[in-house]
């Protein structure tokens, strides 16, 4: 694999109801772009079963480099992890167009 | 003979419990409760526009004391009593001081279905009862803290779509008229009871899964989640009458001030007080008093307003 093809892909489950309050931090920590996608699983804070509004949960995506999103994990880690229910990892993916990352 | 609406609650939580698969898509419960808070907003606006502003004001006012001092008294019980942290003993408060609009919709139907008339302006005393606990209970949480971020919460609640799509209905019907929206009858006034039906069920399958909640958090919130609906239907069964309402809409009151949010307080308090646990407010307020009034309350209160109308009551 060509390093310079390499970015991370940033994953955060969380809340619907961040949704609002965290692509604008996204951003300004350097996201380039992100996916939403409405999701719904178990975990320790029980069923988020997207019944309705207060149970639902969402899925960001994000590529960008490694700095980035390092930069974002310890943001979100810092603001959100006490009190919502929030899970963020990373891994590497090769990229066909690195200069959109 | 009891309504079939309330039938369709049963059927909800009846599935619920059997844990069948039956769910209404996300996208239709949205769809349902927008038509029912619009239809609501429009009979409301439709009324406001028959009298003047200034008659209400009283009204208006009192309701606003009200909303203020119900989360007042929950508060210290739930914190004493209850024995529950800070936040979650605010958080609780102010879901209980603020009102559910299906719990409206369902007294509105049962009024209707027992011919009983009341004030229509009734949806705006829904919209001003819906705020105010909001505030008291992020003060009570927070105290009078100078990072609050008052605006992040003003935009939550105005912009959440409780508040929009009420607000938005009472000017709608206001500006509209009563001829301006027979042409819209069909929707939203004719096809009240189907979709409040449809609302009904999901709302049973969504406190079905509350209510298996209910183990993990003790007896106290279903104590809690009962004996704080009858007070505050006393509290608001004897504004009614003092502000001079007709039996119908005395009991209207006491059924809003009865009623505990499940909407608008839960997304406020999730910005604002997020270390409060959502699961506490929320079982209390969908697994306990939601069904409560549903099944026994309204009726219960209706009956209180007609005494105490017959005891006080010019």
């Amino acid at each position: 694999m060509n390093d310079n093809n390499t970015r991370t892909l940033l994953t955060i489950i969380t809340e619907a109801s961040l949704e609002g309050r965290l692509l604008p931090e996204l951003e300004k920590l350097g996201a380039q772009g992100y996916t939403i996608t409405d999701a719904r699983g178990k975990g320790s804070r029980g069923a988020r079963d997207a019944d309705w509004d207060a149970d639902s949960n969402i899925r960001i995506e994000v590529i960008c480099s490694r700095a980035i999103a390092e930069a974002i994990t310890a943001r979100l880690q810092e603001k959100y992890y006490d009190n919502f229910a929030m899970i963020i990892f990373s891994h590497d993916v090769s990229v066909l167009r690195p200069e959109k990352f | 003979m009891i309504d079939p609406i309330i039938l369709f609650f049963i059927l909800g939580i009846v599935a619920g419990l059997a844990r069948s698969e039956l769910r209404l898509p996300a996208q239709i419960y949205d769809f349902v409760s927008i038509l029912l808070l619009l239809s609501i907003g429009l009979k409301g606006g439709v009324e406001l526009a028959k009298q003047p502003f200034g008659a209400l004001a009283p009204q208006v006012l009192a309701v606003l004391l009200m909303g203020l001092s119900l989360p007042l008294v929950a508060f210290p019980v739930l914190r004493y009593l209850g024995r529950f942290k800070r936040a979650d003993a605010a958080s609780i408060a102010a879901h209980y001081g603020s009102v559910s609009v299906g719990t409206y919709a369902v007294a509105a139907a049962y009024m209707a279905s027992n011919g009983v008339s009341f004030e229509e302006h009734m949806p705006l005393l829904l919209v001003i009862l819906e705020i105010p606990a909001i505030v008291v209970g992020i003060l009570l949480a927070r105290g009078l803290r100078r990072d609050m971020q008052w605006g992040l919460v003003t935009h939550e609640i105005f912009a959440g779509k409780g508040i929009m799509l009420l607000l938005g209905g009472l000017v709608i019907g206001w500006v509209a008229g009563p001829e301006g929206l027979v042409p819209l009858e069909p929707l939203f006034i004719d096809l009240f009871k189907g979709i409040l039906a449809l609302f009904l069920l999901e709302m049973g399958l969504i406190a079905a899964s509350r209510i298996s909640a209910l183990r993990y958090h003790g007896p106290f919130l279903v104590v809690f989640g009962i004996g704080m609906s009858l007070f505050s239907a006393v509290v608001g069964a004897g504004l009614g009458v003092a502000l001079g309402l007709s039996p119908g809409g005395t009991a209207m009151l006491a059924t809003l001030a009865a009623s505990a949010s499940y909407i608008a307080v839960p997304a406020a308090m999730r910005i604002s007080v997020p270390e409060a646990n959502p699961t506490l407010s929320l079982t209390a307020s969908l697994g306990v008093t939601f069904p409560f009034n549903v099944l026994i309350g309204i009726p219960l209160y209706y009956e209180m307003s007609l005494r105490i109308h017959s005891a006080f009551g010019a």
